[in-house]
């Protein structure tokens, strides 16, 4: 996404996914479920390009501009399915977002980016693997997709394994990170309009590689719920959790400032 | 609808792999194996079908542009870059010649992609568990002094498609151009 909008002959609204809609599949739900995967992407690549300038060493500040890269790439071409990516991107309320929660969810510490790392990617990498198997409209992006967050999830599993097996201090870190994190984890399981997906092999899945990721680091899967009340999970309903506010705020505000402006 | 290659297309295709790589322009667009197809529409018209290495690869405006220059040089009027997602672009699709002249550029070239996608990299939690994994993943050879004796010391560098290594013998470090 290029801030601020440019328009050249060949903008992602050209991507060829070689769509093949299953009978099932509306346009209207194709754009909902676009829209939602679109903004998990976004935001998250927006969060760990927070980390540019501030990453622990100089390999890891790449590494994580590196994933946020292939999300923000994600990004253009699922919003460019919902609609214009840079209206979309940069001109929405926060109330039109339709990310999960656990994406928005600040960098914190080193272990708190991590650890939304190894949520998240394993839930991605899943998902993209199961939508990359079916012939539905999202089948090319994930396809293409599911062969980078391989790479994203392997990160994550590495550092979790370094800080869960590291010292004292980077254990307690990365334990601490998880629990704090874990009832966010319910709603990337929550059913999403337009995508046709086997959710309980999602979740069981995603459950079985997370603990065991955990159990090789030396960490505790964390006990609370990941469901009910006292679990987080409306951002697919456009209700947010407050530092999302002001990341937005940071996120929009060259475009809104200078509306029509380029390079 | 019925496609054949006509020589003129044939042309085209050859004159747009020709563009140089912008990131890496030791190596052609064809070399990388990123440029699909080329279809000619009337005497003057054509669409040219380029997919990207990786989805966020920034380079694929700058390559559309290239692109585009180059065959306006040779006489189209109206030139279209599609970019395609399907099928998915491997580093299975760069050429022989594109593997020798990123050797030859101090870039060690991907290992052939296993059936199961990429290839697990082998930086463990402890030097030790990273011995262990390394010995059953094929060897990868220093571009400048040809050991297999070499290490990981990032999964991402200063591009989405390259891991920074460091080789064991030579001291040298050099990317990866990284298997996907």
């Amino acid at each position: 996404m290029t801030t601020p909008a440019t328009t050249t002959a060949h903008t992602h609204s050209d991507v060829d996914t070689h769509d093949h809609t299953a009978a099932d599949t509306t346009v209207d739900g194709t754009r909902t479920a676009a829209l939602a995967l679109g903004d998990d992407a976004l935001v998250l690549s927006h969060r760990l390009g927070e980390w540019i300038g501030h990453a622990p060493v100089l390999e890891e500040e790449v590494a994580l501009a590196n994933i946020a890269l292939d999300l923000l790439g994600q990004a253009r071409i699922l919003l460019s399915m919902a609609g214009d990516e840079d209206e979309l991107a940069y001109l929405r309320e926060e109330r039109a977002f339709r990310n999960v929660q656990l994406v928005e969810q600040p960098n914190g510490d080193f272990a708190h980016t991590i650890a939304r790392q190894l949520y998240f990617s394993t839930y991605q990498h899943l998902l993209y693997a199961q939508l990359a198997a079916g012939t539905g409209p999202f089948a090319g992006l994930a396809a293409k997709a599911v062969k980078e967050v391989a790479y994203h999830r392997d990160h994550a599993e590495q550092w979790t394994l370094r800080l869960g097996d590291g010292t004292d201090v980077s254990h307690e870190r990365m334990q601490r990170a998880c629990t704090a994190l874990w009832r966010f984890t319910g709603e990337m399981f929550h059913p999403v309009n337009g995508l046709d997906l086997d959710r309980a092999g999602l979740e069981s899945a995603w459950l079985e590689s997370v603990r065991e990721v955990l159990g090789r680091a030396g960490l505790t899967v964390p006990e609370g719920p990941r469901t009910g009340a006292w679990s987080a999970g409306a951002g697919r309903e456009g209700l947010h959790t407050e530092p999302f506010g002001p990341m937005l705020a940071e996120m929009q505000h060259l475009h809104r400032s200078h509306p029509g402006a380029s390079w | 609808m019925v496609t054949t290659t006509t020589a003129l297309e044939a042309e085209l295709l050859e004159i747009a792999g020709s563009v140089p790589d912008p990131e890496l322009p030791v190596l052609t667009l064809h070399e990388l194996g990123v440029v699909r197809a080329v279809r000619l529409h009337g005497t003057d018209t054509v669409e040219v079908e380029l997919t990207p290495t990786y989805t966020g690869c920034p380079a694929v405006e700058a390559m559309s542009l290239d692109i585009e220059r180059t065959l306006h040089e040779h006489g189209m009027r109206e030139v279209t870059v599609r970019t395609v997602l399907t099928p998915a672009w491997s580093t299975d699709d760069i050429t022989a010649e594109g593997r020798r002249k990123l050797r030859e550029f101090g870039i060690a070239p991907p290992r052939a992609v296993r059936e199961h996608g990429p290839v697990p990299l082998a930086l463990g939690p402890t030097r030790a568990l990273h011995a262990a994994e390394a010995s059953e993943a094929e060897p990868l050879h220093c571009p400048h002094c040809g050991s297999a004796d070499t290490e990981l010391l990032s999964r991402f560098s200063s591009t989405a498609c390259k891991a920074l290594r460091r080789c064991l013998s030579c001291r040298e470090p050099f990317d990866h151009f990284k298997e996907l």
